[in-house]
């Protein structure tokens, strides 16, 4: 229907209506111009991020003496897992893969068990102090660590804490807790208070109602922020490097090999790819959710 | 059993700034049908929260059954309620959001079957069973709710107007049927509602709040013919009714009242004073309309006319006050003409000017 009208109007069009047209097109024409420029922006901001993830990944995958070669071939020739392997079974590698799993699976516990309450009192209720403790907990982001790192050492060599899973685990808990908590938060507000209601009404008291009804709903969402927790822990590398010795996480154990003994090229590429992989993965699934979740946050 | 007596409560918002509830009173016999009604932002909602235990009243007491239940939470209150938004479970299908109750209270898995159909097949969803709730229409959500509730055979049903989310056509449907089910049930209910047919239409009772406070308790052909003051008079029925302002004057010897210019000879009661302001209320179908003028009618002009199919509806000017009223559809009219009004004497009310309050009707109070 509508294409045939348009069809028998296109003569007219041509005739009658060249000015409006004309007009018409001069804000699409600015607009075009703006999405144009939007793109622009999108795809260097991207090549910015993406050319050395990509760079460490196709030299994490070629034969060592292809990471030698210069200039680089910027489409790998051959493919191998040597490089990777040499990586694999360096000295302390697998120690340490095993020391950030843990710290990781650690910090994303603390941080639920700590910050998954905090956010559901500050979706739920209105106490006094609420909006200074919000601020408070976003202040604590602009705190750089590097400041707090020799005090906090101090602190852990006498709390018996240096050099332990358990010290980095904290740290991380710490760092990861203002987003878990304003997440968490925006999570618990989109679980409708009502349906609490409804269950206390049914018998729950206000725990039983928290955990048969807001919890399963805030459970995805909770995942989002767990696993968040996790890659950040995998990719710190300050704390962990200040906070211990021997007990390396991957990405201190990494630094420390680059700083102290100038790993050789395949060890970096290697070990690069091997830590960004998890945040990649991680981006790539949550992404869509992540965006709704700080859309929420920063309204 | 399952009578809710309320005593004196008092509820504050935002630190006691904002009173939501009044000093409100009320009883509600076991197994009547009550309902709210009133504007919206008038402490409906607010008063069933009371009950059902999910806000804390500052003064007043609460008892369900006799039993005093102010300091209860709602668990315990032998309550069950249907929310505004029906808060029916996403994440949980049909069954089981309606056995959700019974399965806090650890009943044996027959039995929660037996009941989740028998209350499904009650509200007509027992095709659903399987279903999640974003699969349900919105009618078919407030029947699972309806459902949930009524599965844990409360001593007191409470509903927050579940039917104001449903359009037009099927709110209609949905009123007859739940007005069936309730009298089936024969729970004691309170039924939260802005609609004042929806009140007339299923309340035994009907408890009117305006602002906190609830200003006449009563059966609805009582609210409807007899409001116990303007608001009330103004907030039911379609179209709300007339009032007229006037004075007590004193005719050749007889009590009459003058609204504008006009007079009307009306037997008064002794204790009203010449001089003194009165307002005059009456129904719309209450005011017989005439061509032909006659002695004891009151000339008024037509404003509009509005055909309803079964009825005109007139607006008339009597004085300087437009007043509705209800004629057969081919009562011959049109707009600026000049009709005949005879006001029904015994559907008269006489309303202080004043406070609103309506006089209590003495046996002379009769429109001549
Ligand atoms: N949780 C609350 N906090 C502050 N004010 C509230 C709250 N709940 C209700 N109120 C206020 O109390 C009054 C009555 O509200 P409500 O009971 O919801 O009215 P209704 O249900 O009759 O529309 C309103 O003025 C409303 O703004
Ligand atoms: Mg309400």
């Amino acid at each position: 229907m509508s294409a045939q009208t348009n069809a028998m109007r296109t003569p007219l069009a041509n005739a009658e209506e060249m000015p409006f047209n004309a007009a018409a097109n001069k804000p699409t024409l600015a607009k075009t111009i703006t999405r144009l420029l939007l793109y622009a922006a999108a795809i260097t901001i991207s090549l910015f991020f993406l050319v050395p993830i990509y760079l460490i990944a196709i030299s994490a995958f070629s034969p060592q003496q292809a990471i030698f070669a210069y200039p680089k071939a910027l489409i790998p020739q051959t493919l191998s897992a040597d490089t990777m392997l040499f990586f694999w079974n360096a000295r302390g590698v697998q120690s340490a893969l095993v020391n950030s799993v843990l710290v990781g699976i650690l910090a994303l516990i603390f941080s639920l068990l700590v910050g998954a309450p905090a956010g559901y009192a500050l979706a739920r209720f209105l106490f006094r102090g609420r909006d200074s403790y919000k601020m408070l907990i976003l202040t604590t982001r602009a705190f750089p660590i590097v400041i707090l790192s020799i005090p906090l050492a101090v602190n852990y060599i006498q709390w018996n804490l240096y050099d332990t899973l358990w010290g980095v685990a904290f740290a991380h808990t710490a760092m990861a807790l203002p987003t878990t908590i304003l997440v968490t938060s925006s999570i618990f507000i989109g679980v409708s208070r009502e349906l609490e209601e409804a269950a206390q009404t049914l018998g729950c008291n206000r725990a039983q109602a928290f955990i048969k009804v807001a919890l399963p709903l805030a459970l995805p969402g909770l995942a989002a922020a767990a696993i968040f927790t996790f890659v950040l822990s995998w990719n710190e590398t300050f704390a962990a490097t200040i906070l211990t010795q021997r007990n390396r996480t991957l990405p201190a154990l990494v630094l420390a090999q680059i700083a102290d003994v100038g790993a050789p090229l395949p060890f970096r590429y290697a070990g690069g790819f091997f830590l960004i992989a998890p945040s990649l993965i991680y981006i790539f699934f949550m992404r869509k959710y992540l965006l709704g979740m700080w859309g929420q946050v920063v309204k | 059993m399952g009578e809710i007596r309320i005593e004196g409560v008092w509820k504050y918002f935002n630190k006691g700034k904002v009173a939501a509830l009044k000093d409100i009173s009320l009883t509600v016999e076991d197994r009547e049908f009550m309902v709210l009604l009133g504007p919206s932002g008038c402490g409906k909602t607010t008063l069933l929260r009371c009950i059902a235990g999910l806000e804390y009243p500052e003064r007043g007491r609460i008892f369900i059954g006799g039993r005093d239940v102010t300091d209860a939470p709602p668990r315990s209150r032998g309550i069950a309620m249907v929310f505004q938004s029906y808060a029916v479970f996403p994440h949980l299908n049909v069954f089981e959001n309606i056995a959700f109750g019974l399965r806090m209270q650890k009943r044996p898995n027959e039995e929660v079957t037996r009941r989740v159909n028998q209350a499904a097949g009650l509200m007509r969803i027992e095709k659903f069973l399987e279903r999640y709730p974003a699969q349900l229409s919105g009618g078919q959500r407030q029947r699972v709710a309806v459902a949930r509730g009524l599965v844990m055979e409360p001593q007191v049903l409470l509903m927050d107007e579940p039917l104001s989310n449903l359009d037009a056509l099927l709110r209609l449907q949905a009123r007859a049927e739940l007005k069936r089910l309730l009298q089936e049930v024969e729970t004691t209910t309170v039924y939260v509602t802005h609609d004042q047919i929806e009140a007339l239409s299923m309340g035994d009772r009907i408890a009117v709040m305006e602002i906190g406070e609830i200003v006449q308790v009563d059966v609805p052909k009582e609210v409807y013919e007899n409001p116990a003051t303007l608001f009330v008079g103004g907030f039911i029925g379609t179209p709300p009714m007339n009032f007229m302002r006037g004075t007590v004057k004193s005719v050749n010897g007889a009590s009459a009242i003058t609204i504008g210019d006009q007079v009307i000879h009306a037997a008064l009661p002794a204790h009203f004073q010449t001089g003194q302001d009165l307002l005059m209320g009456i129904r719309a179908e209450n005011i017989e309309a005439s061509t032909q003028s006659s002695p004891d009618a009151v000339p008024a002009r037509v404003l509009v006319v509005e055909p309803l199919g079964s009825h005109l509806l007139l607006t008339a000017q009597v004085g300087d006050t437009p007043i509705k009223v209800q004629t057969r559809i081919d009562f011959p009219v049109v707009p600026d003409q000049t009709i005949y009004l005879k006001l029904e004497s015994n559907q008269v009310r006489w309303f202080d000017a004043e406070t609103g309050v309506r006089f209590e009707s003495g046996e002379k109070m009769s429109v001549v």
